[in-house]
């Protein structure tokens, strides 16, 4: 699969590490501001990343077009981050600094980011803080009116800001009433309930967007000076997972096939904790916040045969397991090797529950310690929600969780400016892979989603407008690539509409996202992931010719929404499978069964893998491009959390 | 379990809908209601019907997106719980459900369950926001804010725009919703210069896009699944006057 030997640069500008993004935006190509107003950017993708890169560049002056298939911006997949967003402010005096939190973040993903992205999310962490304050988002206080932090997985410091357990939601409600303000200015026009289905390339440049309204189904072209790809992860591809419904990789993919690469699109965060699959009829696993490991302790009864509830198991029958195998962090284990550590657990057969598919999560020494109303305090929405899905009360016995699919580290290559291979088309947030390497440290997404939108891209994105020739600057919805395009779309949509097959959508979905997950998953190994490939190959065949989509596609149709985001993720999949495959060692997530330490620890290979894995399509397999990693100031070291 | 199910179909927002009878059968008390009705989609689809359309995204009760009338209450029997969060335990085995989209003037009916909200945006974009300029801001902890002013703002920020508060009202008031996000920004110094003229902008858009008045009977309180108090309504109403 991997043909060619060309090597894809970053653009990292020159200096030292700490000085590159100055020295970046002090070279960077400005627009004056009577100029701004007539250029237009298309965002896709209104969370977090979405909303902040669009809100910023409208009051800059320029004319944005927002998409989203939600029905309002507010409702972005973001909303539900719960835990925290991490700052290297050191208000706890505890020995943060921009430098600990770059380290912290690049050791987390197991030395497979880069070292000059990794510096700048760090850099720009603690204005975040300030402009969210600034917004209005309501931060946990000491009593003093200061604010509190508390610690995440893979950290040994509390940098983590935090507003009860909705994090998310206020920090999307801060940008999506930024957007709702420019919005009112005339300076965005918002588009609802639509759905990117093609990008628009002429002579190598993206030009704009083919896109459905999911109401009427009408089919529209959108011509812009650059598009910005913020749609998110694509975790839903297991079907079970902790994301929305709704979350996809069809406009990352897309784009994709119209000539931007991927980079390590198999690199998929498991989160450990997260509500276990009770049954056939489940829809999704919903996440119970990592924050909770703070406080809570978790454990599998030491006796295979224990049919005791878990109150009456004494303390020396328990395998508190975390913090036998990492002394050092605890329960605070980074999220790939805590999911990895209860995967053996569960394997080996010490899972509770009624599939015995679960590991506890304890709270019982918190709430002796602390009393009930402290730990209310701090998790009492978290709790609530727990009982509300499983109907059982976690202050009385512990929470039953297990690892599901969650975050995706890989998504579309960018450079440093959070451009991708196509001119004038950026990916920022999880949609593009970049700044967490193997494996992302709790409450870094939401940074990474802000940090992109609020910080870099306002000086990135301009600088390439800058320097349009006045021929680029002319854009118009006519001419051919644009016809062919919707074209293609339009026969795309009557096709499955008219397959009238057998089996429906979700059916095509849960298998392939089995066999994602049993193959390609918590852990990999070549014969599997071969057998995987054959096998999602046959499956592909079969959604073709044997999909039932009932309804036409001129109008509101949602089982055609869902067939046209399962079209893509059965391409998606087999790119994950050549993607885990060709990488011969084990790193962060990707847990290569042949390559592991003699205790079981992931075997990380840099003589020969110390590189990103960038894929450009074809349609008979992908081609592999690398993107070597250079380390000029941290030497990667094993990584240990004992 | 075994259910009666009599569910609003109307195709598209001016065609006439009517209540429709299906019978689900098998199905566990740990199912959600709406995995349950996936369940009955799924049998739609392979009997080459058009399944029932709803809205949902996050199925873990923040998005805001999901939301109908579950025997004339929103989200259903439970007080303080989204639909997506609910689950058949809930319910009576053999129990008849009856399932209606929400209804207000100024929510029309999309199809089916499904709802236009947008009026709810429009009331954000009218001034729910601080005007503060992205990228640029003073120091986080330069401004002290009390706990309790942040746990107060937090309680109305909580609001995740489902609409609940609207279909649970006599007048299709939009007056817990609203009062919320002014009463979220109230409580925090950082929103106090525009404050009086975010007020105005708010109740008055409320009133523009044809939400009813406020009478007071608290029945958006009881089903809102963030648990927000009309007692943001009084505050609102009273800024509403000073301002």
């Amino acid at each position: 699969m991997e043909t060619s030997h060309s090597y894809l640069r970053a653009k990292i500008p020159e200096g030292p590490l700490e000085e590159k993004w100055t020295n970046y935006k002090r070279n960077a190509r400005l627009v004056s501001p009577a100029n701004r107003s007539s250029y237009s950017v298309i965002v896709v993708g209104t969370g977090l990343a979405g909303s902040s890169a669009a809100a910023s560049l409208a009051e800059m002056g320029y004319n944005v077009s927002t998409f989203c298939f939600q029905d309002s911006p507010r409702r972005a997949h973001s909303v539900a981050a719960q835990g925290g967003v991490n700052a290297a402010k050191n208000y706890q005096n505890d020995g943060d600094s921009i430098y600990r939190m770059f380290f912290d973040t690049l050791k987390g993903g197991d030395f497979r980011a880069r070292e000059a992205n990794v510096y700048r999310l760090a850099e720009c962490s603690g204005h975040l803080i300030d402009q969210a304050v600034a917004q209005g988002v309501p931060f946990a206080r000491e009593y003093s009116g200061y604010l509190n932090n508390r610690s995440f997985g893979g950290v040994q410091v509390s940098r983590t800001f935090y507003a009860r357990g909705q994090t998310g939601q206020q920090l999307l409600l801060g940008a999506y009433q930024a957007l709702m303000r420019q919005v009112h200015l005339g300076k965005v026009t918002s588009y609802t309930r639509h759905e990117m289905l093609d990008l628009v390339v002429k002579d190598g440049t993206a030009k704009g967007i083919i896109v459905r309204n999911l109401d009427t189904g009408a089919i529209t072209r959108h011509a812009a000076h650059a598009v910005v790809l913020a749609s998110g992860g694509f975790g839903k591809i297991f079907y079970l997972s902790t994301l929305a419904m709704g979350c996809n990789g069809s406009a990352i993919w897309r784009a994709h096939k119209r000539g931007a690469l991927t980079a390590c699109p198999s690199w998929t965060q498991i989160h450990p904790t997260c509500l276990p699959q009770s049954g056939t009829h489940q829809s999704k696993l919903t996440l119970m916040s990592e924050s909770l490991r703070n406080d809570g302790r978790i454990w599998v009864p030491a006796r295979l045969d224990e049919m005791r509830p878990p109150a009456a198991i004494p303390e020396d029958e328990r395998d508190y397991y975390l913090e036998r195998r990492y002394p050092a962090f605890g329960n605070l284990a980074p999220r790939d090797i805590a999911s990895r550590a209860a995967k053996e657990r569960i394997d080996a057969g010490f899972g509770v529950g009624p599939l015995k598919n679960a590991v506890y999560l304890d709270f019982k020494d918190a709430i002796s310690k602390q009393g009930v109303e402290e730990v209310k305090k701090k998790y009492g929405n978290l709790f609530d929600m727990y009982e509300k899905i499983t109907g059982v009360n976690a202050y009385a016995e512990p929470m039953k969780i297990s690892p599901a699919a969650h975050f995706s580290m890989g998504g579309l290559w960018v450079d440093y400016e959070l451009s991708t291979t196509v001119p004038g088309l950026f990916a920022i947030g999880e949609a593009n892979f970049s700044d967490h390497g193997a494996n992302r440290l709790g409450a870094n997404s939401l940074l990474q989603a802000c940090v992109d939108g609020y910080y870099i891209l306002p000086y990135t994105l301009p600088h390439y407008l800058a320097g349009l020739s006045a021929e680029d600057r002319a854009i118009s919805v006519d001419g051919p690539e644009f016809e062919v395009a919707e074209q293609e779309i339009r026969e795309e949509v009557q096709r499955l509409t008219k397959i009238k097959g057998t089996r429906t959508v979700d059916d095509f979905h849960r298998v392939l996202g089995k066999l994602l997950y049993d193959y390609c998953g918590l852990s990999r190994s070549s014969t599997g992931l071969l057998e995987a490939i054959a096998k999602i190959d046959s499956l592909k065949k079969e959604f073709q010719e044997d999909v039932l989509i009932p309804g036409t596609p001129d109008r509101m149709n949602d089982e055609l929404e869902k067939a046209t985001r399962v079209a893509d993720y059965l391409d998606i999949a087999r790119q994950m499978c050549e993607d885990a495959l060709t990488r011969n060692e084990s790193c962060g997530a990707h847990f290569r069964e042949e390559f592991q330490t003699s205790t079981g620890e992931a075997a990380r290979n840099d003589a020969e893998f110390a590189f990103i894995s960038c894929w450009r399509y074809g349609k008979n397999g992908s081609e592999m491009v690398r993107e070597p990693l250079e380390f000029e100031y941290v030497k990667p070291t094993e990584r240990s959390y004992k | 379990m075994n259910f009666l199910l009599k569910i609003w179909r109307q195709p598209s927002p001016d065609s006439k809908g009517r209540l429709v009878s299906y019978s689900v059968t098998d199905i566990s008390p740990d199912t959600s209601f709406l995995e349950m009705l996936d369940t009955l989609n799924e049998s739609l689809v392979l009997k080459g019907e058009e399944p029932i359309a709803f809205d949902h995204d996050c199925r873990e009760g923040i998005c805001g997106q999901c939301g109908f009338m579950i025997n004339g209450r929103a989200h259903g029997p439970l007080t303080h719980t989204t639909t997506c969060t609910l689950h058949m335990r809930s319910f009576q085995d053999k129990e008849t459900i009856i399932v209606e989209p929400f209804r207000a003037a100024a929510f029309p009916v999309k199809k089916d369950l499904r709802v236009d909200r947008s009026a709810l945006d429009k009331i954000i974009m009218a001034g729910g926001y601080i005007s503060v300029r992205t990228g640029q801001a003073p120091e986080a902890n330069s401004i002290p804010i009390s706990s309790e002013a942040v746990e107060g703002a937090f309680d109305a920020a909580a609001c995740i725009g489902c609409g609940a508060c609207v279909a649970s009202c006599k007048n299709a008031s939009a007056a817990l919703f609203t009062a919320a996000k002014i009463s979220h920004l109230a409580q925090l110094p950082q929103g106090q210069i525009e404050h009086k003229k975010r007020t105005r902008k708010l109740v008055e858009t409320a009133d523009q896009l044809g939400f009813g008045a406020c009478s007071n009977t608290g029945a958006c309180e009881v089903e809102c699944p963030q648990q927000i108090s009309i007692g943001h309504i009084a505050l609102m109403n009273q800024e509403y006057w000073k301002s």
